[in-house]
């Protein structure tokens, strides 16, 4: 018989050292709290907050979600406390998890918030990573800067001269070219890409002729869009030598390897966490299964070992 | 109490009238710590269609066993509606606030439940806790056939009337319109609601301008259930709050409609 191996599931991803790879989205697991009586947070690979802005937001008009095929769409529009009472009131439990807390940023106005509030987070050694979501689709604006690849370089840049945190950079996959803005990303310092956020969507109750979100409009996420993101996973690793952190629609731990094998050096869990909060603690059994019966070491065996198709 | 993500046998699953379900499943955990209002959040089935759970009130507890009644309305319940006795379901709960009736009422007075259709299903639980003080149940529906759970109000000792909108039992007309007829002849200390928007919202006027305090409890389209995604916010005074877990029961005064 041959002998398994015990698989090393640790990764570091820029300054941030995970014990495993599996990591939760930012806005579908809110400030860790709420899932504490549902799962063991201390198993995770590490936490994404939901994104805080300058000041609070009370965020859209309800409704703001709705369920589609295989998949739901959101318009929350970033109700946050703001990044003071975030510090005050939300990050104390997370503080105290021992699991690395990485806090999403974005703003409301004006690209200099997100300068202020990486100078707010700088100080406080648990925050192991900041993300910046410059692709939120729930802001109203006519145009993401994660839409435009020089934006993206020039904030990506700004953030990077105030902070020696981990700084990952969250992309919209609303966008002709993923390389393109990723790459801009990577030339301007980011540790790491996030992708990706929700897909632009919308729709209709055909019997009350009005849309479902209060908003409008909203951002498609769950398994519907995974293949998707799969694709700007593989066509991002195939551009670029920084770690991807992969998400969109995993749901277990093969759609998770999906994203492994196309080029993520981490994944994240979003939506899955409502349908079973337990998702993300049995994919990193099911990845540790997998991993020993491929005789697989080290993750690094598994990022982006995709092969062709034989015939 | 703290909620628990089980999987669990159904013990029944069967058609009680009309599109009206019964659903029982046994779970110690939630029976135990379960109050009237909350609610169980159920994944229907393992597939990805429906991908959301759906949110049901607790109806009722006996032992181990978890009481839920539910409509068959689209495909998430009709899912349910498919699953059979013996089968596993993953259930989250309890969920939610719950009524707050040891403290509800401010005066001496009647306890008034108003029931709008598939509404009796939390009230019924909260009626049982009640069950010493004799409330007076006020239950509406379209018509005769769809008003449910008279039998079990009767046996707790509750004084009930009807309201359907054709007149085919009870009242002609509206619950909220009997609830103001009621409120004329008895003296009431609190309002508890459940039901469809617009009658919750008419009790919380009604129960405004009798200067009567009002527990209702609310719906909202959920996606977590657990306060996480802020998707199932209603405005209130303080700003928006989530049904799933600042309610669903909200104090009438404290909404805006
Ligand atoms: C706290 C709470 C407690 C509830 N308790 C009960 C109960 O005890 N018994 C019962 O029969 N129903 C209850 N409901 C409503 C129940 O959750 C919905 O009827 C159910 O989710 C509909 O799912 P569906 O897939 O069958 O319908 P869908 O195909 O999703 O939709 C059918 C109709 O139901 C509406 N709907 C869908 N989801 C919800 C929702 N979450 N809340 C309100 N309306 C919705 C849709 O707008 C549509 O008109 C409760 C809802 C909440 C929020
Ligand atoms: C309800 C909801 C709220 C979200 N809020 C945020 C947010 O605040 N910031 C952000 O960067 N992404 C947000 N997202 C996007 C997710 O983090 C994730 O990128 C996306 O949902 C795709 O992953 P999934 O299919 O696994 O959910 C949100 C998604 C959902 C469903
Ligand atoms: S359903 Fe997510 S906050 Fe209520």
């Amino acid at each position: 018989m041959v002998k398994k191996i015990k698989p090393n599931l640790s990764v570091k991803i820029g300054k941030l050292e995970m014990k495993n790879p599996v990591m939760v989205a930012s806005g579908t697991f809110g400030y860790a709290a709420e899932f504490r009586e549902l799962m063991d947070l201390k198993k995770l690979g590490a936490i994404v907050t939901k994104t805080i802005t300058l000041k609070g937001r009370q965020g859209n008009l309800p409704p703001r979600t709705c369920e589609t095929p295989a998949g739901m769409l959101n318009s929350i529009g970033l109700e946050n406390p703001g990044i003071d009472r975030f510090i005050g009131e939300k990050l104390v439990f997370l503080k105290k998890l021992g699991v690395p807390v990485i806090v999403s940023i974005a703003a409301e106005n004006n690209p200099e918030e997100f300068i202020t509030l990486a100078n707010k987070l700088n100080g406080f050694m648990e925050i192991a990573a900041i993300e910046l979501n410059i692709s939120c689709p729930n802001l109203q604006k006519d145009k993401l800067i994660s839409q435009d690849p020089r934006a993206t370089f020039a904030l990506v840049e700004a953030v990077r001269r105030v902070t020696e945190k981990c700084l990952i950079v969250k992309l919209s996959p609303n966008v002709s070219s993923i390389t393109e803005i990723a790459l801009s990303a990577v030339q301007a310092g980011a540790d790491a890409l996030a992708l990706i956020n929700t897909l632009g969507g919308m729709c209709i109750d055909v019997n009350k002729q009005t849309p479902k979100l209060g908003a409008w409009v909203g951002g498609l996420s769950g398994p519907a869009i995974r293949p998707v993101a799969v694709k700007m996973v593989w066509e991002v690793y195939n551009k670029t030598k920084v770690p991807i952190i992969g998400m969109g629609g995993i749901i277990d731990v093969s759609s998770a390897l999906e994203f492994f094998l196309a080029g993520a050096a981490a994944i994240s869990v979003g939506t899955a966490n409502f349908v079973n909060p337990r998702a993300s603690l049995e994919i990193i059994t099911g990845l540790e299964r997998y991993m020993a019966e491929h005789n697989l070491q080290n993750l690094s065996a598994l990022t982006g070992k995709l092969k062709a198709c034989k015939n | 109490m703290p909620a628990a993500q089980i999987k669990t046998k159904i013990i029944t699953n069967r058609r009680l009238k009309a599109n009206y379900w019964h659903l029982e499943f046994e779970s110690g955990l939630i029976a135990r710590s379960a109050r009237p209002g909350q609610f169980v959040n159920i994944r229907v089935n393992d597939l990805l269609e429906p991908l959301l759970r759906r949110p049901l009130s607790i109806h009722g507890v006996k032992g181990a066993r978890v009481k839920v009644i539910y409509e068959v309305l689209g495909k998430g319940t009709q899912a349910l509606s498919q699953r059979k006795s013996g089968e596993f379901l993953d259930i989250i709960g309890p969920l939610g606030n719950g009524f707050d009736y040891p403290s509800a009422a401010k005066s001496k007075g009647k306890y008034i439940l108003v029931a709008g259709g598939m509404g009796v299903a939390p009230l019924l639980f909260l009626a049982e806790k009640l069950k010493t003080l004799k409330p007076l149940v006020l239950i509406g529906a379209r018509a005769k056939e769809l008003i449910i759970c008279t039998p079990e109000f009767k046996a707790l000792g509750a004084e009930i009337k009807l309201a359907t909108d054709d007149g085919s039992a009870g009242f002609n007309g509206r619950v909220t319109q009997l609830l103001e007829i009621e409120l004329k002849q008895t003296r009431a200390a609190v309002i508890f609601a459940c039901g469809p928007h617009p009658m919750l919202k008419a009790a919380a006027q009604i129960a405004a301008s009798s200067q009567l305090p009002a527990q209702l409890s609310l719906e909202a389209h959920m996606a977590c259930g657990i306060g996480a995604c802020l998707g199932c916010v209603v405005s209130t005074k303080d700003g928006y709050k989530s049904v799933c877990k600042d309610g669903p029961v909200f104090s009438g005064q404290d909404l805006i409609w």
